[in-house]
């Protein structure tokens, strides 16, 4: 980003629901990027846009929060970005985002910041549903009355956006209302904050003793609060709350119409969706049609990107004269690249429908369906959201856990997320399955494939609930559980908004695992090229004599694999993974999609693909007929590709999992037990369904 | 009467909230004493439940709901 100097430096806060990611989406469009902010552990999404004159705007977009007494995880993250302790971030504005048809509950955050000191300005979200409601609001005496700036956004439409853009860029009121009032018995804390802190208004000080993070770095000791502050933490903030809504309810008085008629279609959905029998028959449902169109729409662009890839290789041997250099791009880089290519489409599709499902509310209503089963689990109704955008990926799915209060069952949640089937382990599947049935074979109605793929799935989510029983026993139970969530209005999803979330993904996706995978092909292009001493002269001598036919040619392109540095290490690992009926080209794969198992694809593709040969067929093709050299029949036969596939659900294989884990429990103890029980798993689990099989 | 007694379609006003540790949330999410409260929906067993308050659905469990005293109305 250029000139951020002189950027504007604009955060984007809210309750949780009031559409402040649309919003964000919206301002930001695909200039959005998630960062890790250097020195502390918060996750931001910053995201930027030009303003009408020209300044560029850098926009962060915090985690709701109900208010700056945080309860869980992201709830802390968000209010002590906003506590801002020591000037680690620049605020040049607040932008709130509330949700317009329960305004009350919403101001009560918004009273909170106000009193932190910050610039603000309001945005009346979600107008056209309170007007739906019944509920007319004076946009303009409530500005008065808080003295902050107001722009009024719909939920369907874009309607204000560039409204919003204006706004952000105009000077704020010069005088904003403030609603706290120091109660006595705390006035000496609060003025040894703000004497360590000269600008800190008391409020922000106060708040400060409910955030240990700023206590610590205010030089406090978070367990040796004054006496007064700790024995009545709940009495005041109660007070606290209870003031604010008074003095809301104050203004809101003078600004706010209630005409009492509800046009509200939420009550009868939720009739069906939350209904006992009809609610879980629904989910499912939802979850196999979302499944079945995964793999049926994403079949068309993903046979272009494959022939287009072949086509693309065969141009480039032709057109790029031979060398090492041409080999290294065309059986290494492109080889590799493909397999992460070929599978984007699936992924874009599944983020497309997960954000549809977030969009509208009904990922709150899963979690309601599901508490109770959850907690038989250790789990909580809020790990369901972790556990299905698992399905997408692991990652920020295991930082979405943040908003489980419970600490244990965040930490469980954290455990059990990567067993579920993520969009990596699709390429995986798709392969293997492509060796067990044709494309277009159908059961009944459906598609087998998809059918196979689902079962995939569904062997993930029961071992995720299976272990996390297993650690529901032994972790100890510590707080108690709670499950308080709102229920959003059913909406229809702002298309603009999902399609740029799918799209970023995407994005990201492609990036981040393009990024290993080019440099895991050429490690292996090199590794598969060439051996110790003179292994591959000979075998090249060995065969000078006889004609070189392509039988031939095949058998000195093996020989030399086995004789490469590859070929070593996979016969080094071959006693320990002929339990599960792999062989070393098998463990080559197993070694380089350690750290990401999507590599598996590329690494079959590098091992598969073979130099100096016209013939164009796919490398899929060219593992179908490989044929196990002592046995004669075919290697990837039933056993061995179910074992494969089992092998690639339960281990863990990513190490950006691994270093998202590390991150949020704060050490390495949970990611190595993670790492250790899915890799004993996988090992367990492939090895039965092997030798039970074969 | 607790609020967790209430069946699905009956409403009543919210007395007091009676937590140590939960108070201030629940207080947060809306649920105010004077409030008038009418619950939508309830789960297997009744647990969890689904309630209406200030036009916002806010879900929760039977034991939080026990911990909420409400007057019929």
């Amino acid at each position: 980003m250029n000139n951020t100097e002189n950027s504007w430096r604009i955060v984007l806060t809210g309750n949780p629901n009031c559409g402040k990611s649309s919003i964000f989406n919206l301002l930001t469009g695909l200039n959005q990027k998630i960062s890790n902010h250097p020195g502390t552990t918060i996750e931001k999404k910053t995201g930027s846009f030009k303003l009408s004159d020209g300044r560029n705007c850098v926009v962060t977009d915090l985690p709701g929060t109900y208010s700056l007494y945080p309860k869980s995880e992201d709830e802390a993250v968000a209010s002590e970005y906003l506590l801002n302790i020591k000037h680690s971030n620049t605020i040049d504005l607040v932008v709130f985002v509330a949700d317009s048809s329960n305004l009350e509950r919403n101001l009560l955050l918004f009273t909170q910041i106000a009193d932190l000191g910050h610039p603000m300005l309001l945005v009346l979200n979600m107008a056209d549903i309170a007007q739906s409601k019944g509920i007319s609001i004076d946009a303009e005496k409530l500005s008065e009355e808080t003295g902050v700036l107001i722009c009024t956004t719909n939920a369907l439409n874009n309607k204000g956006i560039s409204k919003l853009k204006e706004i952000i860029a105009k000077p704020a009121f010069a005088f904003q209302r403030t609603y706290f009032s120091i109660p006595e018995n705390v006035m000496p804390f609060v003025s040894n904050v703000q004497h360590m802190q000269k600008e800190f208004t008391p409020y922000r000080a106060f708040v400060c003793a409910w955030h240990p993070k700023s206590l610590t770095s205010l030089g406090f000791n978070p367990e040796s609060l004054p006496i007064e502050i700790v024995k009545q933490k709940s009495k005041l903030t109660e007070s606290d709350t209870l003031k604010r809504y008074e003095s809301i309810n104050q203004i809101l008085s003078t600004v706010q119409k209630n005409s009492g008629i509800i046009k509200n279609i939420t009550h009868k959905i939720d009739q069906v969706m939350l209904h006992p029998i009809y609610g879980y028959l629904l989910f499912l449902g939802i979850l196999f049609l979302v499944f079945q169109s995964v793999f049926f729409l994403a079949e068309f662009p993903m046979n272009w990107i494959e022939n287009g890839v072949v086509f693309a290789n065969n141009f480039l041997t032709t057109l790029l004269p031979e060398s090492i250099f041409t080999s290294i791009l065309t059986e290494g880089v492109m080889a590799g690249l493909s397999g992460v290519l070929v599978f984007v489409p699936q992924i874009m599709i599944l983020f497309f429908f997960l954000g549809i499902m977030e969009e509208t509310g009904y990922m709150s209503r899963v979690s309601y369906i599901t508490d109770k089963l959850m907690r038989q689990f250790g789990l909580n109704g809020k790990s369901v959201i972790p556990l299905i955008s698992g399905m997408a990926c692991a990652i920020p799915s295991i930082m979405a856990a943040r908003n489980i209060e419970n600490q244990r069952e965040r930490l469980i949640t954290i455990l059990v997320t990567p067993l579920m089937s993520c969009s990596a382990r699709l390429p995986v599947y798709n392969l293997l399955v492509s060796f067990l049935v044709e494309p277009n074979h159908t059961t009944g109605i459906f598609n087998t494939k998809g059918l196979l793929m689902m079962s995939m799935y569904l062997l993930g989510t029961i071992g995720a609930l299976l272990f996390a029983l297993l650690f529901k026993f032994i972790l100890k139970k510590k707080e108690k559980s709670i499950f308080i969530m709102e229920l959003p209005d059913y909406k229809l999803p702002r298309w603009k908004s999902v399609l740029l979330n799918t799209l970023s993904k995407g994005n990201d996706f492609l990036f981040s695992a393009g990024k290993v995978i080019v440099l895991v092909s050429i490690i292996l292009w090199f590794m598969k090229s060439f051996g110790p001493s003179d292994r591959f002269e000979k075998i090249e001598a060995k065969y000078t004599s006889i004609k070189q036919t392509d039988s031939i040619t095949a058998i000195i392109n093996r020989e030399k694999l086995e004789a490469s540095y590859a070929g070593i290490m996979g016969k080094f690992l071959e006693p320990a993974i002929a339990p599960m009926g792999f062989d070393w080209k098998i463990g080559i794969s197993l070694v380089t999609s350690f750290a990401a198992r999507e590599v598996f694809v590329g690494t079959m593709a590098t091992i598969y693909s073979v130099p100096n040969e016209d013939d164009s067929r796919k490398i899929r093709e060219r593992m179908q007929n490989e044929i196990h050299p002592i046995t004669g029949k075919k290697l990837y036969n039933i056993p061995v590709v179910l074992s494969l596939m089992v092998f690639y659900t339960f281990a863990m294989q990513c190490i950006s999992t691994f270093a998202v884990v590390k991150k949020e429990t704060g050490g390495l103890k949970w990611p190595v037990i993670q790492l250790l029980y899915m890799t004993f798993a996988a090992y367990l689990c492939s090895t039965f369904v092997y030798q039970i099989l074969s | 009467m607790k609020l967790s007694e209430l069946k699905p379609g009956q409403s009543a006003s919210v007395v007091s909230v009676n937590s140590a540790d939960l108070s201030v949330k629940i207080l947060e999410m809306g649920i105010l004493p004077g409030k008038k409260i009418l619950v939508r929906h309830r789960s297997f067993f009744g647990d969890p439940l689904a309630i209406e308050i200030q036009g916002s659905v806010i879900a929760l469990r039977k034991s939080e709901a026990e911990l909420i005293e409400v007057h019929l109305s």
